[in-house]
């Protein structure tokens, strides 16, 4: 714990306006949800109004909804302004139904504390239809006042190579190699 | 941002109406006398004279049905009537889209629910009474169960070939003939469904189809050639038919009317409970005798359920019925929109609060939009009896005792739902509530397996399952 805080505090000190958090699996599988909570408390407070404080599941390994709808709920109470399926090294990762069930998390929460939290899936997401199937998810679950970046975010690198070979095709009418768009 | 539903109507050209009908008699079409219109409730065009069937129409399907009985349907083996019911199965389902888009035409209710709903369950009672057909010894009725001989049905116009299913299909397998009656404002797909016997080769007489009003009924309930009843409708009528059948030896079965409770607790799912309560209340626009129609709810979860429960409700679609996207569609008659506005307006007078979310409904047709009273208390009409119309009452209590003494303290008692995430909580108020169909964390879920039916005021028997062919059977020895 005290090299996560060093980690985070060297990491503001270095100007970062952001920091991702995972949680500990394996506490929260355990059931020590105490130690999941004050983990991301302790994060927090580091990060204040310095940084904003992202919270990842890693939603593949918690398995269940339940599961899924309880970190929700454990990472916005103690405080994080995102929170994000995966860090993209573990399948499955951002399904539509696990997005879902965030999504829904933070729409009660705000209903209940007037506080907006971000989601952001990240994994999973490799081409522009996937992207605009959670583009309708957050419109029809959260609401519109969740179509920003400052609300909801998709993490995935091959998605952007996707969305630029759609353009391509759309200005040239064809399908171009994936040898036209660079891989970094 | 919202997002627009475009116009998505299904193709009423599949489906052939005729400008007139006669009765469907040992085989044949007969010629009415008397014409009455049938119309389509969210329009109402007319789309077609429907014969108003007489004593003598009813004599004349009564002889046929008794001469089918005696000459050749009890003297087929049971594999043989299991053949016809498969075929007959096997045509509803290749022609399901025709039947879905006239009973949408016919009685207002969405094609969504007609084509995913209705004609599927109806093929699904032609091939589950199939497979009893030439296993009765197994009922555990005896060996060699007989049949009664002549039925006579009469069915209603909330889901009218289904509940013609529900009547026709164990009717033939355990080996008796019918005569059967569509509800007056719903003929059409009964009479289509005449045109399928005549396709599956039916032998002439097994199925006899008299339209008209309530004295067609009336003359077949009397008719001393009829030695079973079975009908599903409304309590009054029930209680007349059983009154008409007392002292003589006809046997009845007697689907009437409800009340639905469905309780939820405290540990509730909300968002799967939101939408099992549209679904127990909305579906079918509400003309559905199991609907959950009293929400009884736990008092520390009603202000954030009844919110959630008025956030779903204003995005149900409300318009034509043909169309693929609508949720809720016509009220079937002018009659049976008056009475729910009377009792909506007692609802008002008595000191419930109404509500209902912002819609446009049509100034042709009939239309109600979904609409709840919270507020409600046992002594209120609206909550003693059958609205049959997408009206929910909410009522609220603080202890599961009290709960179940809301939900029993009706005369009806057909249905219930009970929501909770805890199994033992579930199975002691299911032990309590006293209605014959309980869903726990669901609500109308419908199988030709399971049985159907009702206590006190709701009925007499049970239909579908095991249990629904001793209806039609006597005991063996």
């Amino acid at each position: 714990m005290e090299v996560k805080i060093q980690d985070t505090q060297d990491a503001i000190d270095a100007g970062a306006a952001e920091i991702d958090m995972v949680i500990d699996r394996g506490a929260f599988l355990s059931g020590q949800y105490g130690l999941v909570f004050d983990e991301i408390v302790k994060i927090r407070e580091v990060c204040g109004d310095r940084a904003h404080l992202k919270v990842i599941f890693e939603t593949g390994e918690l398995v269940t909804y339940d599961n899924v709808s309880k970190a929700s709920y454990l990472a916005m109470l103690a405080g994080a302004d995102f929170i994000k399926t995966s860090t993209g090294k573990v399948a499955p990762a951002a399904t539509p139904p696990v997005v879902l069930v965030m999504l829904e998390a933070v729409k009660d929460f705000h209903t209940m504390t007037q506080r907006r939290i971000g989601v952001k899936p990240a994994g999973g997401i490799r081409n522009t239809k996937d992207a605009i199937k959670q583009l309708v998810l957050v419109n029809e679950t959260a609401g519109s006042e969740w179509l920003t970046p400052e609300y909801f975010r998709i993490g995935a690198s091959a998605l952007l190579n996707d969305l630029l070979m759609q353009r391509m095709k759309m200005d040239d009418g064809y399908y171009a190699s994936p040898n036209y768009v660079t891989i970094d | 941002m919202t997002f627009e539903y475009a116009p998505a109507p299904e193709s009423r050209a599949i489906v052939d109406i005729k400008s007139k009908y006669g009765h469907f008699i040992d085989g044949k079409f007969l010629p009415g006398k008397k014409h009455f219109p049938t119309i389509n409730p969210a329009t109402e065009e007319v789309l077609s004279q429907i014969s108003l069937g007489g004593a003598s129409d009813v004599d004349k399907a009564v002889a046929a049905a008794q001469k089918a009985y005696t000459k050749t349907w009890s003297k087929l083996s049971g594999k043989e009537r299991g053949k016809y019911l498969y075929r007959i199965a096997r045509i509803l389902q290749e022609r399901a889209r025709e039947f879905a888009v006239l009973e949408t035409l016919d009685n207002g209710k969405p094609i969504r629910e007609t084509r995913d709903i209705d004609i599927p369950l109806v093929a699904a009672h032609f091939f589950y009474h199939a497979g009893w057909a030439d296993k009765l010894d197994y009922a555990g009725l005896g060996k060699s169960p007989a049949p009664h001989g002549v039925a006579g049905q009469i069915i209603p116009w909330n889901f009218p070939l289904l509940m013609l299913a529900w009547k026709v299909a164990p009717a033939l397998a355990t080996g008796n003939t019918v005569v059967l009656k569509p509800a007056e404002t719903t003929s059409l797909t009964a009479l289509l469904f005449a045109e399928v016997c005549q396709q599956a080769e039916l032998p002439d007489g097994v199925v006899n189809i008299v339209t008209g009003d309530g004295s067609t009924g009336a003359a077949i309930v009397n008719h001393p050639g009829i030695h079973k009843i079975a009908f599903t409708g409304s309590t009054d009528v029930g209680k007349k038919i059983a009154r008409a059948i007392a002292g003589t030896n006809k046997k009845a079965t007697l689907e009437l009317g409800g009340k639905g409770a469905n309780i939820v607790f405290d540990d509730a799912p909300i968002d799967e409970t939101v939408e099992g309560i549209v679904n127990g209340i909305f579906f079918n626009q509400g003309h559905v005798c199991c609907a959950g129609s009293r929400l009884i709810l736990q008092e520390s979860i009603a202000d954030e359920l009844i919110e959630k429960l008025k956030i779903r409700m204003s995005k149900i679609r409300i318009g034509d019925p043909l169309d693929k996207n609508t949720d809720l569609g016509a009220i079937n008659s002018r009659e049976q929109l008056s009475k729910i506005q009377e009792l909506a307006t007692a609802g008002d007078a008595e000191g419930a609060e109404r509500w209902s979310p912002a819609c446009t409904l049509s100034a042709k047709g009939f239309w109600f939009a979904p609409t709840i009273f919270t507020g409600v208390t046992q002594a209120h009409r609206i909550a003693r009896e059958e609205i049959f119309g997408p009206v929910l009452s909410v009522l609220t209590f603080r202890t599961p005792q009290e709960a179940i003494e809301k939900a029993n303290n009706t005369p009806f008692g057909l249905s219930a739902g009970v929501w909770s995430e805890k199994g033992s909580r579930i199975l002691w108020a299911t032990q309590q509530l006293r209605a014959g169909v309980i869903w726990a964390n669901t609500f109308n879920k419908f199988d030709p397996a399971s049985p159907f039916g009702g206590y006190k005021e709701s009925g007499w028997g049970r239909e579908g399952g095991k249990h629904g062919l001793a209806a039609y059977l006597k005991e063996g020895k």
